[in-house]
């Protein structure tokens, strides 16, 4: 028996450190992957509250998050794909067409 | 101390060990296979909570989709690591950023956190075949809506995603 709440400190911990990567790295890539991290630290919240209170609609909320985070995956990266042609470099501080 | 308790912290500790092994490689591809890893353990972890089918989406979705998908890109660009990316000029700012974060966070686990409300054993949940035929009843009455607009939105993003990276082709006569 885990009491619920070490699991919200995990995803707390989880989403912390998915945080701290988008704050840090410079890496494109990285930053979607620390976001990616952030999706499943939530999603793991949300699994664990709702296996608390014992429903499964949590679960299905889970899964939409699932497939929404899998379609913006496909577009971020076709994105990045694109900025690295025209840009021959995924540093996010090189993308400053638009700085004044 | 029980041995799901033991079971957690372990995989717990893999966990954070992975996302912070993932912030902090160079190589984008070590990056990768650290998320990998911490995917399949939170997928272990939806399994002990008494998701199953949770936990083999995010096997299959996750660590297996998106991530294949990653590394190709990775590959794809040659990219693996930026040069001076840990410069510490640069990094000062944000680090100072996420140090106060994480400070927030600690502060708030150790003041709030209190033992609450215990998770079902798993055996009671997870290998009980009902959960699956009642989530998927609810998946395909009550969420029928969301779930059709999820595959519109996945095929808007697949021909999105052909879109930005079509090259297009000029024919000369």
């Amino acid at each position: 028996m885990v009491p619920i709440n070490y699991y919200i400190i995990l995803s707390a911990i989880l989403f912390t450190i998915g945080v701290a990567g988008v704050l840090i790295r410079r890496n494109a890539l990285i930053i979607f992957m620390s976001i990616e991290l952030m999706l499943n630290a939530a999603n793991l919240a949300i699994v664990a509250f709702s296996s608390a209170i014992k429903s499964f609609s949590g679960q299905i909320f889970v899964f939409f998050v699932i497939a929404v985070a899998a379609a913006e995956v496909a577009v971020g990266l076709a994105l990045i794909v694109e900025i690295f042609k025209s840009k021959h470099s995924i540093d996010v501080d090189q993308i400053s067409n638009l700085k004044g | 101390m029980s041995g799901e308790l033991i079971l957690f912290l372990t995989l717990a500790l893999i966990a954070v060990a992975t996302a912070l092994g993932m912030l902090m490689s160079r190589n984008a591809i070590y990056s990768a296979l650290f998320l990998v890893l911490n995917f399949v353990t939170v997928a272990i972890f939806y399994l002990l909570l008494g998701a199953p089918f949770i936990a083999m989406a995010q096997v299959t979705v996750y660590a297996g989709a998106i991530m294949v998908l990653f590394l190709f890109v990775i590959m794809l660009l040659g990219a693996e690591s930026l040069a001076g990316e840990f410069n510490l000029q640069k990094l000062w700012f944000p680090g100072m950023l996420a140090l106060i974060l994480a400070v927030e966070t600690a502060y708030l686990l150790v003041t709030k956190a209190r033992p609450v409300g215990d998770i079902l054993p798993p055996e009671a949940v997870a290998n009980d075949p009902g959960t699956l035929v009642e989530l998927s009843k609810a998946l395909f009455s009550s969420y029928l809506l969301p779930f059709e607009v999820t595959s519109i939105l996945l095929l808007v993003a697949m021909v999105g995603a052909i879109i930005l990276t079509h090259k297009e082709k000029v024919v000369k006569k």
